[in-house]
């Protein structure tokens, strides 16, 4: 973040809501020295044609990535518990609305 | 004059005022002291000439359709340009772009807030539409003085010297001639006066967060509205018109 | 798929089509050619702005002004995201614009080439970026996952760029006869060029092996090429230009155009610096990151001063 020598700004990530009701998705990055230029960069950069109804930024160095080394201890646990999914239970024919 | 030239003239203004200066920021593709900054002044360059189109794509209209809106950005003589001085002085320097900006935004959130309320229908439209993009202007250009005016102790030097060197035209800004005495007088144009003292806060606010000062008063220059403009205009519209001129039969 | 550490996994993973983001394991070849490849890609955006950027200001209609802004500055989006692409890598935005003005990193030969005349910006559009779309559209399938994503909204963002070249293209022809001319000439000198963007024959092209192996690039130079002649003649013969190759001519047999030799020469000394605009665009550059540089330091001094004075404000 207070490295002077890199004069190409801080990076921020980018994510960008484009309906209200929907989520804000990663969109890429943009450099800026401050939160307002963040957003408007943001603006300039990935709302070129009415893509955004909100828009976050977060500095990049702030984000937190899951290791990939950890993956099968982070995702294959959750991959047996079938129950979690309605398509587990076995209901008796004829039952509606359910 | 009648009404119907008055009001073909007081478009002409506004629609010059915004075709100049997208021709100005135009000039900076590909120049941006960052990526994302070149990105930018290309996004306020695209509101500039829409709204010029708008403009005239009105003035064609009250003029019965005598001069397309082309024709009318692109075929006068340089004389019957009425732009403001302000907007064709060129871009010595980030800076003074940055300056520029803020002097006309500030101005123009003004003018057109009021214009929203004008009696007629079609001037107001434009400028509703046109007041959310000139607060972004205003905004992105306030940011930048104070980041500018309040950053190295050159940047410091090169943003009180654009301020200090564009002040001699803001003046005009707020000159009320006949064109714009009639039109207030109909409810259809700006009463102009008024809107000095909030201009002045306002640049005044945005210096001071910068650490700059306000320049001295000092004599005013205009006759942009009169189509008496400073050398740099001649320059700005050769280019601009290279080829209507040079191909007076083609279309483009 | 399991993440492991070596090449033959990570080439297992690559067969069965699976994406590589950015902290996967990857062999140091696969970034480094990612890396090449990304950054170019993204300079020639950049550069890319320039020739057309020659004639902004000269635009002829309020209509023609706003389409050429709009693209030019797609454009200017596009290296970034690009270069955002880039990043992800561990190569950072100041690094790439180093190794472009050291010579280190090249850019698309095409951009070497002046823009003379309107027609010029016809001739762009329709051409150059119609060969760029055949090689984007292949390059939204390849393997690593920031760059696939920022070649999907490139192309979807540069639909409208071939279409308002070939608009320009139409209106010329169907005008004066010197519009004609400038038209027919723009077509003679951008023809050629733009055949070279795909780059040498698949027989004489060094790095394809590797990044066809990896998925990086997924079709072939010629493929590519040949695809967009296809595509392109019809859409010349309809407004009535003539595509200066006189050997190009229908292959019933196997359903293309074959065309005549391209001047490769002319090709690698462009690449080789000898363009008529080389020196012209790199210098550019370097003008105005020059110019830029007391506004990014000012930007930085400013909000070194703020948190500074946020801690003061903390501490008191």
């Amino acid at each position: 973040m207070e490295n002077l020598q890199d004069n190409q700004f801080d990076v921020w990530e980018v994510f960008i809501q484009s309906k209200p009701g929907l989520p804000h998705i990663h969109a890429g990055n943009v450099h800026a020295t401050d939160k307002k230029m963040a957003v408007q960069n943001a603006r300039d950069t990935y709302t070129r044609r009415g893509e955004g109804t909100s828009i976050w930024v977060v500095p990049s160095l702030n984000v937190t990535a899951s290791d990939p080394d950890e993956n099968e201890m982070l995702f294959d646990p959750s991959n047996d518990k079938m129950y979690r999914h309605p398509t587990f239970y076995i209901l008796p024919e004829g039952a509606k609305n359910i | 004059m009648n009404s119907k030239e008055i009001l073909y003239n007081y478009c002409l203004r506004l629609g010059d005022d915004a075709l100049i200066l997208g021709q100005r920021l135009s000039e900076l593709c590909s120049k941006g002291p960052i990526l994302e900054e070149d990105l930018a002044q290309t996004n306020i360059a695209l509101d500039m000439i829409g709204r010029a189109q708008a403009l005239f794509n009105y003035a064609s209209e009250i003029n019965g359709g005598k001069n397309t809106a082309d024709d009318i950005a692109y075929r006068r003589p340089e004389f019957q340009y009425r732009n403001h001085l302000l907007v064709e002085q060129p871009n010595e320097d980030f800076a003074h772009v940055i300056a520029r900006q803020l002097y006309i935004s500030a101005f123009e959130v003004l003018f057109y807030g009021s214009l929203e309320n004008s009696k007629d229908s079609i001037l107001a439209s434009i400028a509703s539409k046109t007041i959310k993009e000139i607060k972004y202007h205003l905004q992105h250009a306030s940011d930048w003085t104070v980041r500018l005016g309040d950053g190295t102790p050159e940047s410091t030097f090169k943003m009180q010297r654009a301020i200090n060197n564009l002040w001699m035209y803001t003046g005009e800004l707020f000159e009320m001639d006949s064109i714009d005495d009639q039109l207030l007088k109909s409810g259809i144009g700006v009463d102009k006066s008024p809107l000095i003292e909030k201009w002045r806060k306002q640049i005044q606010a945005t210096l001071s967060e910068a650490t700059l000062t306000m320049p001295e008063e000092m004599f005013m220059q205009s006759g942009g509205k009169q189509g008496v403009h400073t050398e740099h205009m001649g320059h700005l519209l050769s280019e601009m018109q290279y080829l209507q001129r040079a191909y007076p039969d083609a279309k483009w | 798929m399991k993440n492991l550490h070596n090449d033959e996994s990570f080439q297992k993973r690559i067969d069965a089509n699976e994406h590589v983001e950015p902290r996967d394991y990857m062999p140091e070849g696969y970034r480094k050619h990612l890396i090449r490849q990304i950054s170019q890609h993204a300079h020639s955006e950049v550069i890319g702005m320039q020739p057309e950027g020659n004639w902004i200001t000269r635009a002829p209609s309020l209509r023609a002004k706003q389409i050429l802004l709009a693209k030019i500055q797609d454009e200017g989006g596009h290296g970034l995201y690009l270069y955002s692409a880039a990043e992800t890598l561990g190569v950072s935005r100041e690094e790439m614009i180093e190794q472009l003005h050291s010579g280190k990193a090249k850019y698309s030969n095409i951009f070497n080439y002046p823009a003379l005349n309107w027609a010029d910006i016809g001739a762009i559009g329709w051409l150059v970026d119609g060969a760029a779309i055949v090689n984007q559209v292949s390059l939204q399938r390849t393997s690593y996952g920031p760059y696939s994503r920022a070649m999907i909204r490139i192309c979807k963002e540069e639909s409208f760029h071939q279409r308002q070249g070939y608009e320009i293209m139409c209106k010329m022809m169907a005008g004066t006869l010197e519009q004609k001319q400038m038209a027919q000439d723009a077509m003679n000198r951008w023809w050629w060029p733009a055949l070279m963007m795909f780059g040498p024959h698949d027989s004489d092209s060094p790095h394809t092996g590797d990044a066809v192996k990896w998925k990086i690039k997924r079709e072939s130079n010629d493929t590519l090429r040949q695809k967009f002649i296809d595509k392109t003649v019809q859409q010349a013969e309809l407004i009535g230009l003539v595509i200066p190759d006189k050997d190009l001519k229908w292959n019933a047999q196997n359903g293309h155009y074959d065309h005549g030799t391209i001047n490769w020469e002319e090709f690698f000394e462009v690449i080789n610096g000898k363009g008529p605009c080389n020196k012209q665009r790199l210098e550019h550059h370097k003008k105005y990151h020059l110019e830029g540089e007391w506004v990014r330091e000012a930007a930085t001094a400013h909000k070194m001063k703020k948190i500074k004075r946020e801690r003061h404000h903390l501490t008191h």
